[in-house]
C-alpha cells in the first residue's frame, strides 16, 4: 500500500502511522452525548472512510487520508491542518 | 571539573571500503534545526542567505554546499549544518542546537543507490533523486534523512543513539551488492 503525503509525496505505508477516523472534534459546548458518539461510536463503513494518519518516517505532518476499506485504494490525501477537524473555541 | 573525551557518533566503526563503495563518517562543526514562525518564512530565508550564503530549503531540497549545508528535515523545519546559526534568527524561528544528536554519514561509489535501495523504501536513482534532492524517510526502520551530495554521494543520518546499527546495516547492504559485482 502507497500513501501519497502532500509534503514529501508517493511513500511506502511502513513509514506511516495510523490514528484512527478522522473526525471533527466537539465544540467546547458539546454535550455528554456528542462526546460519547465522538469518542466511542464509529460507522465502520464498507466503502470510502476518512482516517487520520501520521508520516512518522518522514516529514512528522499528520495527514487525512481518504481510503476505500474495500478496494484499499487511496483515494485522496491533505494535511489534516487543512481539514478543518477542529472546533471553535 | 573530568577532563573528558569527545567521541564521534561513529568513533571506531568508520571509515570502511567493501569493494569501490566507500563508507566515511562526517562530523559538521555544529548543526540547527531552523524552525521558522509562522509567516516568517521568507525573512528566515532572506537572514539565512545573509549570514550564510544559501536560502532556506524547499520541501525535499537541500541548498549551500559541502561545508555549509541546509536540508529541509521535515514539515515547516531544516538542517543547518555548517557553523552555528546565525543569533539573527533568534526571533523570528525556534533554533534548537543538534550537534550532538545525528550520526552523520556519507556512502559513495558507483552503485550506492543500491545499497541505499535496500535500506530505504524511496526512488533514490539519479534520474529522480538528483544532486541536492533531501528525504525524510526510513532507513532501515530507522527516521533518517538522504540527501544526494553528488553523482554518487549521498550523506545519511541517523540518531546519535543508533549509529552502531547504520553502520552495521549499510555495512551488511554494501556486502551484498558488491557480491553481485
Ligand atoms: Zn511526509
Amino acid at each position: 500500500m502507497r500513501i501519497t503525503c502532500p509534503i514529501c509525496g508517493d511513500r511506502d505505508r511502513r513509514e506511516f502511522y495510523v490514528k484512527g477516523a478522522a473526525l471533527a472534534r466537539p465544540e467546547a459546548s458539546a454535550t455528554l452525548e456528542d462526546w460519547h458518539e465522538h469518542v466511542n461510536l464509529r460507522d465502520n463503513r464498507a466503502g470510502e472512510t476518512k482516517e487520520l494518519w501520521y508520516h512518522e518516517m518522514g516529514c512528522s505532518a499528520w495527514i487525512e487520508v481518504c481510503r476505500n476499506t474495500v478496494s484499499h485504494e487511496i483515494v485522496s490525501t491533505r494535511l489534516a491542518a487543512t481539514a478543518d477537524l477542529g472546533a471553535k473555541r | 571539573m573530568a577532563d573528558l573525551i569527545a567521541l564521534t557518533p561513529c568513533d571506531g566503526l568508520l571509515p570502511v571500503t567493501i569493494g569501490s563503495i566507500n563508507l566515511t563518517e562526517d562530523v559538521p562543526e555544529a548543526m540547527t534545526l531552523i524552525a521558522p514562525y509562522a509567516g516568517q518564512e521568507e525573512a528566515v530565508s532572506e537572514r539565512l542567505e545573509a549570514a550564510h550564503g544559501m536560502a532556506f530549503p524547499a520541501a525535499n531540497r537541500s541548498t549551500g554546499k559541502a561545508g555549509a549545508r541546509a536540508i529541509w528535515f521535515g514539515q515547516g523545519a531544516a538542517l543547518l549544518q555548517g557553523s552555528a546559526a546565525t543569533q539573527e534568527l533568534a526571533d523570528i524561528a525556534a533554533l534548537t542546537d543538534q550537534s550532538d544528536a545525528w550520526a552523520v554519514v556519507r556512502l559513495e561509489g558507483k552503485s550506492a543507490a543500491e545499497v541505499l535501495a535496500r535500506l530505504a523504501p524511496v526512488d533514490l536513482r539519479s534520474q529522480v533523486f538528483k544532486r541536492g534532492h533531501t528525504a525524510r524517510c526510513e532507513v532501515s526502520h530507522m527516521m533518517g534523512s538522504i540527501t544526494r551530495v553528488g553523482p554518487e554521494a549521498f550523506q545519511i543520518m541517523v540518531f546519535r543513539s543508533m549509529a552502531r546499527t547504520l553502520v552495521h546495516d549499510l555495512k551488511t547492504a554494501m556486502a551484498a551488492v558488491d557480491a553481485r559485482g
